[in-house]
């Protein structure tokens, strides 16, 4: 019997990690290879899915299952839909040059990569689980693995020499944080599991009942926040977000890039996966608080990040600041800002693990993070330097990279529903440049300082790779969104048909445009 | 429509980005292979263009036609990416391939000797492409599109000597104002898309569907007015920034620390007349608001005479230049707003013609002497015959000289003014004015008399001549001028279907006699000396200090920046973000948690003595509950 690709694309890491624990210590080129290896095959198995999924048909594919508690309606269920397997490509893409990116790690290399691995493993099990049980169980494998990277290989954020955030407590924040979250869901996800009478965790099987006999509204309004909240804390919704950019800053530069890249985007794929599929009544009561939360991620993040000087902390309140369009897209439930959402949690991941990549050579080459002792590294890096350029623009929104395409596609099916949210959204962008064109301005440009004249390019082929392949996928994707987006929207809109009837048709019911229709009042 | 005409239009916007990507993957360390595979992107697009204007030349079809591929298609949106042909694309590509070409080419002897030819090169075809998707957009967001990457362009060619801070920080700026102006221009257009339709699916960027079902919904009554005066109002928020008009003028002088070709070609003689372009293209929806089209007419006029103004006291010749540019986009935009179409892109051919020529000569110039003060420079009419001469017809056309291709455009703008509005006459003949006055002054001060030069280059031993540029510098200077010369003979308004204008004796003798006053002022005051220019500056010391600081309008930015922006607005949110979010919320429920520990861990002592003497607190105290009951 042939594996069906997501078992091939899970598989893959978590054999990587059992077979890190029979490979001696020092062997770091081994282990590293395995690492690179196993990241390769999911890498190919999630572009091969991306290629063979079925747009026509649409629903869950490449699916595999293997029941294991009976009794309670537990079983390992995998598959995809389009939302799936555009989030397992990011992962596989971030994971891949993650890889590589820990090559700069020295020091207990297996340990390393095998809590690496397992986070990898966890990250891969969530999007690809269509059981709440594994849904949480992987959760959970995601999550623990930071505690260690972060404590072990981590470091302390500073300012001006001086400890401001210790990794210790970076790494325990983020853990009783996240924790804290998921056991919020968890406590709804049992109140759902017992509320369906179903005796299942399977989502598809839920799904299929729910459509039949709906599940309580009253009790659907009840159950949503929970899961909106626990899950929204890694989104991370504002204001449960301040464990975020500290975590970021103190963790070592390729766990910055899945923790910013991909484990943020569990949180608004579970809202969207469960908590809008399965509660469409308690979406349709909680979805417009979401939508002005998000407007105060991206304002707020974005003058926070303003405000910074550790490269890492900009990015890091960036990333809170971006999250919110994607958040806000959830919210606007409309197929183009789901389009746009599913879209930016894409790129807004390779934009961000390809951000903290960089910082995290420059960090190698300069021994600092903190902006106003940079500058004029673009002398010397000449290649990063060009790269970072092309990270702050993909970042700003500038037209040829994903990043474009789906904030338009979020402004552009937001705007009826939330025009105000929408223009702060779109103001976002303006303070987005403001600290992204400071970042570049006072890194790299300027006059060439005599302290960094040691600091070295990424020169090799191998070492430009991950960033190629960053750069790459945002430039290809944001160039020609054609692919991407039908992949997208052919799982987007029977979607939001079943939760909001009427809004996934194509030439559905006349939507009322909030600034351009005539008023007329019916007097009786 | 001949496959070889549409594959033509394709050619013009294809052939730069195919250059540019050449020189990405194969040109960047050889500079010779870059500046030929750009020179040849762009010249191929010429070409081509040409080949279109011969086919459409005579013809009177509107549109000739279009063609796209689809960028983004889902079921109720559907974003084409393609070229749109008609007489005013046409002109505007001309413009572009041509003058880019010879701009193109100069550059070749320009930067022979810079460092970064390769990236000079790669970003100038990208700039040529995404200005060519403006130009040839067929639906508002391939022309957003083509909006951001000349942006993004211009901000990586203004800080090419990225090393210098003054560069660095210049290009910053350009991007972020032009950043605030797009602000309004997208939610200009996601508010146009919206009123196109209230179905989501009928909706349209499309500008021929959307002229369309605008133009009927309008006569419907379905849109109320003031919906329509703001998306308007938004929309021209765009030509606001990246044509450079007040108040968001203020990047425009600065960029001139970019590599003087593109300050010709991006700071003068195409990206910032993309505004303009915007404004014709979008005509159909400007004229019909005469809210917007007034506040159009007086932006425009306030920029022209303003700018003039600011160009009096300027002492770089670069910026004496960006300042004149300032001042003429203002007055493009003056003439849409008045109503005339062709009139504006009338001015934008002519100016492209004799500013990016008054720029090559200027860049000649530095190039001999790496010298921009006016005051430093002085007798080059003698040491670079071919240059001034050059300079001298440019000059001469933005003054505005009978039979010189400025005078013709200019006439036509003044004569719509005074057609319509009296005020609006007047301020443009005083700008015409100004304008003769300052283009004086730079010639008699820089050009004429003997050179200050000498002396200061003389002190570190032997005479350096200053010495003719080369002639793949001089050369595109020679036929620049020449279309500077003939530009008005062309027939570029009627190319756009305009009637031809009445020549208005009155309005042309009313300008030129501005025009000679000026010429006369500068000639007194800086060449015949008859009161020294110190004088002039005493006399009109207020005034003076006014203008020497650019209206205060820098400083006022600068504020806004530095202390409202960054220490209040954001300086709150990290206070906010430090002390409430994380020291309060979170510490402190850390903190109360680890309070609660402790204290509870008080109980948990581990001695026997200590829970037998609770235990019988306990027994006493349910017993005496029990019994008191």
């Amino acid at each position: 019997m042939p594996i069906p690709l997501s078992g091939l694309i899970l598989a893959a890491p978590a054999l990587g990690a059992l077979a890190l624990m029979v490979v001696p210590n020092r062997r770091h080129a081994f282990v590293r290879r395995i690492a690179v290896a196993t990241t390769s095959v999911s890498l190919a198995g999630a572009i091969g899915a991306m290629v063979t999924y079925h747009r026509a048909s649409g629903g869950y594919q490449h699916e595999l299952a293997v029941p294991w508690i009976r009794s309670l309606g537990i079983g390992l269920h995998l598959g995809m839909d389009g939302i799936s397997v555009v989030l397992v490509l990011l992962h596989a893409l971030c994971a891949f040059t993650g890889v590589l990116i820990s090559y700069a790690i020295k020091e207990r290399v297996k340990e390393y990569y095998l809590f690496y691995l397992l986070l990898i493993t966890g990250v891969f099990g969530v999007f690809l689980s269509l059981d709440l049980f594994f849904f949480y169980f992987f959760y959970e494998m995601a999550v623990i693995p930071m505690y260690p990277l972060i404590g072990i290989w981590g470091s302390d954020v500073k300012e001006r020499g001086i400890v401001r955030f210790s990794k210790e407590y970076a790494a325990m924040k983020l853990t009783i944080y996240l924790t804290l979250g998921a056991v919020v869901a968890l406590t709804g996800l049992l109140w759902l599991y017992a509320a369906s009478g179903a005796r299942t965790f399977d989502l598809v099987t839920l799904q299929q009942r729910f459509a039949g006999t709906p599940l309580d509204p009253s009790l659907q309004r009840a159950i949503f926040p929970l899961l909106a909240v626990g899950f929204g804390v890694i989104a991370p919704m504002w204001p449960l977000h301040s464990w975020s950019p500290i975590g970021h800053a103190a963790a070592p530069s390729a766990v910055s890039m899945l923790h910013a890249g991909v484990l943020m985007k569990l949180g608004s794929y579970a809202i969207i996966r469960l908590a809008v599929t399965l509660l469409p009544e308690g979406a349709a009561v909680w979805l417009p608080w979401l939508a002005s939360l998000c407007v105060m991620n991206i304002i707020y993040g974005g003058f926070v990040a303003m405000a910074q000087k550790d490269l890492k902390l900009i990015i890091g309140y960036s990333s809170s600041s971006h999250m919110g369009y994607v958040l806000l897209g959830v919210a606007c439930l409309t197929p183009l800002a789901l389009d746009g959402a599913v879209m930016l949690m894409f790129a807004h991941g390779l934009m961000t693990a390809l951000a903290f990549a960089l910082i995290g050579h420059v960090y190698d080459q300069t021994h600092t993070r903190w902006l106003p002792d940079l500058g004029g590294l673009a002398h010397q890096i000449p290649f990063i330097a060009g790269c970072s350029v092309a990270a702050a623009m993909a970042s700003s929104g500038l037209p040829g990279f994903a990043n474009f395409v789906a904030e338009l596609l979020v402004f552009l099916g937001g705007w009826d529903r939330y025009p105000v949210q929408i223009a702060c959204g779109v103001f976002g962008v303006v303070i987005t440049a403001v600290y992204m064109l400071r970042v570049v301005r006072g890194t790299f440009f300027g006059e060439s300082k005599r302290q960094f004249s040691h600091a070295r390019d990424a020169a090799t082929p191998f070492a430009r790779l991950p960033y190629v392949v960053l750069i790459l996928a945002l430039f290809v994707t944001g160039s020609w969104p054609k692919p991407m987006l039908s992949l997208i929207d052919a799982s987007v809109r029977p979607l939001i048909e079943r939760v909001a009837p009427g809004r996934g048709r194509p030439a559905g019911e006349p939507i009322t445009v909030l600034i351009s229709t005539p008023v007329s009042v019916e007097v009786r | 429509m001949p496959a070889d005409l549409v594959s033509c239009a394709w050619a013009i916007l294809l052939s730069p980005l195919a250059a540019a990507a050449l020189i990405l993957l194969a040109g960047v360390h050889r500079p010779k292979l870059s500046a030929a595979a750009a020179i040849a992107g762009l010249l191929t697009g010429f070409l081509c263009a040409v080949r279109l204007f011969l086919h459409a030349h005579g013809r009177h079809d509107a549109l000739l036609f279009e063609s796209s591929v689809s960028w983004i298609a889902l079921p109720g949106l559907t974003i084409p990416f393609g070229v749109l042909i008609d007489p005013l694309s046409l002109l505007m590509a001309l413009i572009v391939t041509g003058v880019g070409s010879l701009i193109f080419i100069y550059a070749a002897g320009y930067m022979a000797e810079d460092a970064a030819v390769s990236r000079f090169y790669g970003l100038l075809s990208l700039f040529a492409f995404s200005m060519l998707t403006i130009v040839l957009a067929t639906n508002w967001i391939q022309l957003f599109i083509g909006w951001e990457l000349v942006g993004f362009s211009s901000y990586m060619l203004i800080g090419h000597w990225y090393a210098k801070p003054s560069a660095a920080e210049a290009g910053k700026k350009a991007f972020m104002v032009n950043r605030v102006a797009d602000f309004g221009f997208m939610l200009g257009i996601l508010a146009l898309w919206a009123a196109s339709s209230p179905t989501v699916s009928q909706r349209s960027f499309h500008f021929l569907t959307l002229e369309r079902q605008l133009s009927s919904a309008i006569q419907a009554g379905l849109i109320p007015a003031g919906t329509l005066t703001l998306i308007g109002l938004l929309l021209f928020c765009g030509p606001l920034g990246k044509s450079a008009q007040f108040p968001l003028h203020v990047w425009l002088p600065d960029a001139m620390e970019g590599p003087t070709p593109v300050s010709a070609l991006i700071h003068a003689a195409t990206m910032v007349a993309a505004g303009v372009y915007l404004l014709c293209r979008a005509f159909w929806l400007f004229s019909g608001l005469p809210e917007v089209m007034t506040v159009i007419m007086w932006v425009g006029g306030a920029t022209a005479f303003l700018s003039a103004c600011l160009a009096l006291v300027e002492n770089d010749l670069k910026r004496i230049l960006a300042y004149s540019t300032l001042s003429q986009l203002g007055y493009m935009v003056m003439a849409v707003g008045l109503g005339g179409r062709a009139e504006g892109m009338y001015h934008l051919g002519t100016h492209a013609f004799f500013k990016a020529l008054l720029f090559l000569s200027a860049g000649s110039v530095m190039h001999a002497t790496h010298e921009l003060d006016i005051w430093k420079l002085g007798g080059l009419a003698r040491s670079m015959r071919w240059t001034s001469a050059c300079f001298l017809v440019g000059a001469l056309a933005l003054a505005g000289f009978p039979g010189l291709s400025g005078f013709f455009s200019k006439d036509e703008i003044l004569v719509l003014a005074r057609g319509h509005h009296l005020g609006i006459y007047v301020l443009a003949t005083l700008t015409a004015g100004l304008t003769a006055f300052y283009t004086a002054r730079v010639w008699f001060v820089a050009f004429t008399g003997s050179s200050r030069l000498s002396t200061r280059h003389g002190a570190g031993g032997g005479h350096h001549g200053v010495q003719e540029s080369p002639p793949i510098m001089l050369v595109p200077l020679f036929v620049l001028a020449a279309l500077s010369v003939a530009g008005g003979y062309l027939g570029i308004p009627r190319f756009l279907g305009a009637s031809h204008a009445e020549f208005h004796w009155d309005v042309a003798a009313t300008s030129v006699a501005a025009a000679l006053t000026g010429l006369t002022l500068a000639w007194l005051i800086y060449k015949r000396q008859a009161v020294s220019a110190q004088q002039v500056v005493q006399a009109l010391a207020l005034p003076y200090s006014f203008l020497q600081r650019r209206y205060w309008i820098d400083e006022m930015y600068g504020w806004y920046v530095a202390t409202v922006q960054q220490k209040l607005i954001a300086g709150l949110c990290a206070w906010v973000e430090r002390v409430v979010i994380i020291g309060a919320a979170v510490n402190g429920t850390a903190w109360l948690t680890r309070g609660a520990g402790l204290l509870l861990r008080r109980c948990q002592t581990g001695r026997v003595q200590t829970y037998v003497f609770v235990f019988l607190i306990g027994v006493a105290g349910l017993l005496t509950i029990a019994l008191t009951r």
